[in-house]
């Protein structure tokens, strides 16, 4: 168990796929990690996203998508982050996401894209090392 | 506040204290990002979350506080559910506090109550979060009462608090609501279980959940039998009723008997309780405040590892220890 505060994550599974065992993996690999992880199920719409992020007030939400539709529903979801004034929310993603489409989801403001064959322990390390630090 | 490290003590209290008097602001508004980072604060235990709840103090007390309990599996999240969408109908607003347990091992905790409630999301009356019991025992978290205060000056009508999977022991949800509500299934052991202390003796109504199913009448009878053995001289009879989470089923005459019994607890038991209640909190904020500032004390001067010492070599034991530090304490001041 790491000490300091208590970091709370966000597993969120936007649009339409159904396929919910690599956010479920990621999810315990994070809680294994002793963060606090909230996880909404399946078919959540950006609005539903940037809503639940702040009532639980979580500093990192990780997206999880296989259907394709990540160029649609990532900037939405960025954009209703930014206008509910959660600038200081990390976002990472993983799925399916073809790699030429990983600089302009990076550029809507996702920091870190994790593909297929990523092993947990990377992500669980990336979120310590990236959690932003609260004033 | 490490950011102006030369700034002084002064000015920088100064200006954290017009911080929680902005986020207070925020809470009475209503204001869904000051609430989620009052909640944060109380939760951490962070400087702040004293004068916070000073703050706010004064604003509480006007919403229903509503427990909902029972063991794992009995279907408390989608019943949950189905209470919060029925109290909009009635155009009340909603503040839920779902608790789960921290694993003891790692710390990290799964946060899953959201899944039968994510449908409430988008409705602006409606307020749901997720918290980790952090290892606290008793069924709630350390923080699970501030966060009902908070939900409760924010103007919220109704406050849902619904426990961890609830066995014997987990009761302390007595000392945060006012009416509980404890929810069985059938086929889970009622038999035995019911006879135990502890969960069946918290309850103000009781529900057998899934009622559809085979033995929900039994489950029924031997609550009910239970009960009866109970009772002594309480003049609150709890009612056992049959609802179906799923469908909604029996929901609407769970918030009728909840509504009874507020009323009878505004009736009969208001004074009592609310004074019983004042105490337990007296106590449990004497005892804390206490025991920092000891332990503090120790830490400051590192005799902490000279005590614990002492009690490992059995040179003396922990009360002693207790005693002799509270009285040199007192003494100081």
């Amino acid at each position: 168990m790491r000490s300091g505060r208590k970091i709370r994550v966000l597993i969120a599974k936007p649009g339409l796929d159904s396929h919910d065992r690599g956010a479920k993996v990621v999810a315990r690999a994070l809680r294994d990690g002793g963060m606090e992880v909230i996880y909404t199920g399946l078919r959540q719409t950006p609005e539903q996203i940037a809503e639940t992020a702040l009532q639980e007030d979580v500093d990192v939400i990780g997206l999880s998508i296989l259907s394709g539709a990540h160029r649609t529903l990532f900037p939405r979801i960025m954009e209703l982050l930014k206008q509910k004034g959660m600038n200081d929310v990390m976002v990472f993603a993983g799925g399916i996401i073809p790699g030429e489409d990983v600089p302009e989801i990076k550029k809507c403001g996702i920091k870190e894209v994790f593909g297929p064959g990523t092993t947990t322990e990377t992500i669980v390390t990336y979120v310590f090392d990236n959690v932003p630090k609260r004033a | 506040m490490t950011t102006f490290p030369r700034e002084p003590k002064t000015a920088r209290c100064a200006r954290a204290l017009t911080k929680i008097q902005e986020l207070a602001q925020g809470i009475f508004g209503g204001d869904c990002r000051s609430i989620a980072r009052a909640i944060t604060i109380v939760e951490n235990n962070l400087s702040e979350a004293k004068d916070l709840i000073a703050a706010i103090y004064p604003h509480t007390g006007k919403a229903q506080i509503i427990g909902l309990t029972g063991p794992g599996g009995a279907g408390k999240s989608t019943l949950a559910e189905k209470i919060i969408r029925e109290y909009r109908r009635r155009g009340k607003t909603v503040g839920v506090v779902a608790v789960d347990p921290t694993s003891p091992f790692t710390g990290g905790a799964f946060l899953g109550d959201r899944i039968r409630m994510q449908e409430l999301c988008m409705d602006e009356g409606v307020f749901i979060r997720s918290m980790a019991t952090r290892n606290y025992s008793g069924g709630i978290a350390k923080a699970t009462k501030d966060a009902v205060r908070i939900l409760d000056a924010a103007g919220k009508d109704i406050v849902l608090v619904e426990t961890v999977g609830a066995g014997q022991s987990e009761v302390d949800i007595i000392r945060v609501a006012q009416t509980v509500v404890v929810v069985h299934a059938p086929g889970m052991g009622d038999e035995i279980q019911a006879i135990k202390a502890g969960i069946m003796e918290i309850g103000d109504i009781f529900v057998v959940n899934k009622a559809d199913r085979e033995n929900a009448n039994k489950a029924v009878t031997d609550i009910q039998a239970i009960l009866q053995l109970n009772d002594k001289e309480n003049k609150w009879k709890p009612p056992v009723l049959k609802t179906i989470a799923l469908t909604g089923e029996g929901v609407p005459e769970l918030l009728g008997k909840i509504e009874e019994h507020r009323q009878f607890v505004e009736k009969e038991l208001k004074h009592e309780k609310s004074r019983e209640k004042a105490e337990s909190e007296l106590v449990e904020a004497i005892t804390e405040e206490v025991t920092s500032s000891i332990i503090e004390d120790l830490r400051k001067e590192g005799k902490l590892d000279e005590f614990l010492q002492k009690i490992l070599e059995k040179e003396i034991d922990p009360a002693s220890a207790a005693e002799k530090l509270l009285k040199e304490k007192l003494k100081r001041n």
